[in-house]
């Protein structure tokens, strides 16, 4: 008698298996038809869907648990406080952060840009001053900055990137200058994938004493990040692109510059005396949150978190590359079909054009057959304008999507070609 | 949603071969068109002579909706006047939105464009040369009268 050894026995203990077909079902919503066809959802870099976990999370708190958080003595608004409270240490435990004080709810990682630009921005530059950025950035990590610059007089500089997508480390360190007051740019570019060694944007930043501010909105979703380990100052991401609601995100900033930063909006919540002269603030992070917060959102950013831990997320990169690899070398095998960003480091997002396509029609194309995917500029204008395109096409795959989804893709864009020729 | 009412094949032929696509030098008045949401632009040139448009050309980069709609516009609306114009606009807007069922004006080639208002999302593909054709006119100096 022989015994094999089940795949399962060479994970670590406790460890379930990633399973595509449970971690799918858990998503009611991938179970309806688009079109008259079974929905194939490939547009999570934009919004990811949420999983039953965050829905009867945030149904749990609405129907049992709702107060105002951090008022009243009676026992709702206690519930409340610990269920918000509890979700806050949920994304420091998630972010490796030392402290929940490092941790600021926000709606988003727009609003978390926002903040720092304001508060740590307004404080800090003048005119003269730089900061840096990249090519790649997703409008949310620009345009705050030209506000600040605009304010204060300092001007804003962009690294830029080779030709298949990945940012050019000697370009980026050239332009770090003793003007540099901070550098600001994503773990991971949402419209063409690629990850940036962002441990090496911050050692060379620090070495100049220059703080660094990263955009996950697109990593923490992806992989595992620790902010201790990558060791930045900064770090924002968004609820509803890691299967959570939408309408909440959170900052990290490391405790040293936000005790040191001024509220950027104040009321309610964020103080602790007020009288008609002036006002005495609270401490962190509540400082950075004036009025009532989105509490329920973040009750269901909390269960998104418990949700992404218990898939294990070395096993959701795992199982996300795995379909990274399968969907580029189908595409790639796709006649007149250009693949825009083929970093060697990459997260799973295609971008891709069609010769004699615009990315418009083949949206519309493929959205005829359940398949939902983005096209457009996808919020990056300055990355599409470097790569001379006013738009592409992009699939992006999360935890939920498996080799079907890619095999109706490209049945999708044969469809296209058809209509096309 | 039926596919090939969106992509007829006057569409497709229009959208490979665009008529009246490049530039005209000098021209009496000119308009940029300008689709945010999916990068389309578009840049008219016109000519005219008196009330009428008497050539016009457009360029730029656009879906298979935008650049074929441009293009059946610059033959339907060649030689007409600024009131002709008007009431073309006024029949293509209602078929691009199905607001009426039957077209009272015949819209000639122009009815291809009738898939369109099944897909709501691509209304703005198909409008934008219209829209960039009034901005055009508007700006245009009237035509000054002899009588």
């Amino acid at each position: 008698m022989s015994i094999q050894a089940s795949p399962a026995r060479s994970l670590p203990a406790g460890k379930p298996a990633f399973d595509a077909a449970t971690v799918r079902a858990a998503f009611p919503i991938l179970a309806r038809e688009v079109n008259g066809k079974p929905l194939v959802y490939l547009d999570s870099a934009a919004s990811s869907q949420r999983p039953l976990a965050v829905l009867r999370a945030v149904e749990h708190y609405e129907t049992r648990l709702h107060a105002n958080v951090h008022r009243g003595v009676h026992s709702l608004s206690q519930w409340a406080t610990e269920a918000y409270e509890n979700a806050r240490e949920t994304v420091r435990r998630h972010l490796h952060a030392r402290s929940t004080h490092e941790i600021v709810f926000v709606r988003g990682t727009t609003e978390a840009i926002n903040l720092v630009a304001n508060s740590w921005g307004r404080r800090h530059l003048r005119a003269g001053d730089e900061i840096l950025i990249t090519y790649l950035e997703h409008h949310a990590n620009i345009v705050p900055w030209q506000m600040l610059c605009a304010a204060t007089g300092a001007s804003l500089r962009a690294a830029p990137v080779k030709a298949n997508g990945e940012l050019d480390l000697a370009g980026f360190r050239s332009m770090l200058s003793a003007h540099t007051r901070l550098v600001a740019v994503a773990h991971i570019s949402n419209a063409l994938g690629t990850i940036l060694p962002v441990q090496e944007i911050v050692r060379l930043a620090h070495a100049r004493g220059v703080p660094v501010l990263l955009d996950g909105a697109q990593a923490v979703p992806h992989q595992a990040v620790d902010v201790q380990a990558i060791d930045c100052d900064f770090y924002a991401f968004s609820g509803h692109k890691v299967y959570g609601p939408t309408g909440i995100g959170a900052l990290y900033a490391r405790e040293s510059l936000l005790s040191a930063m001024p509220p950027w909006q104040g009321g309610g919540d964020m103080i602790l005396s007020v009288n008609i002269k002036e006002s005495t603030y609270n401490a962190l992070p509540w400082r950075f949150e004036a009025g009532t917060p989105n509490i329920s959102g973040a009750v269901g950013l909390g269960a998104a978190l418990d949700y992404l831990d218990s898939l294990g997320l070395a096993a959701v990169a795992a199982h996300e590359h795995a379909l990274l690899e399968l969907a580029t070398e189908r595409l790639s095998a796709l006649p007149r079909l250009k693949l825009i960003g083929t970093a060697s480091d990459k997260a799973a997002v295609l971008s891709f054009t069609m010769e004699g396509v615009h990315p418009h029609d083949i949206g519309t194309i493929l959205d005829t057959e359940g398949i939902a995917i983005r096209t457009g500029h996808h919020c990056a204008m300055p990355i599409m304008e470097a790569f001379g395109l006013a738009a592409t096409a992009r699939a992006s795959f999360g935890c939920y999507n498996n080799a079907e989804d890619v095999e109706r893709l490209v049945e999708g864009l044969k469809k296209v070609r058809k209509v096309f020729g | 949603m039926e596919l090939k009412e969106l992509y007829r094949d006057v569409i497709l032929d229009h959208n490979r071969s665009p008529r009246n696509f490049g530039r005209l030098e000098p021209a009496d008045a000119q308009a940029a068109g300008h689709n945010p949401l999916c990068g389309d632009k578009l840049n008219l040139t016109l000519r005219l002579q008196g009330d009428r448009v008497q050539d016009l050309r457009f360029e730029g980069q656009g879906c298979a909706i935008s650049t074929a709609s441009a293009s059946l516009m610059t033959e339907a609306v060649k030689g007409r006047s600024r009131e002709q114009i008007a009431r073309l606009y006024k029949e293509v807007h209602a078929l691009l939105t199905a607001s009426t069922e039957v077209p009272s004006a015949d819209l000639g080639k122009l009815m291809a464009l009738a898939g369109v208002a099944e897909f709501p999302a691509r209304v703005k593909c198909a409008s934008l040369c219209w829209h960039t054709l009034n901005a055009a006119l508007e700006r245009a100096p009237a035509p000054v009268s002899t009588e």
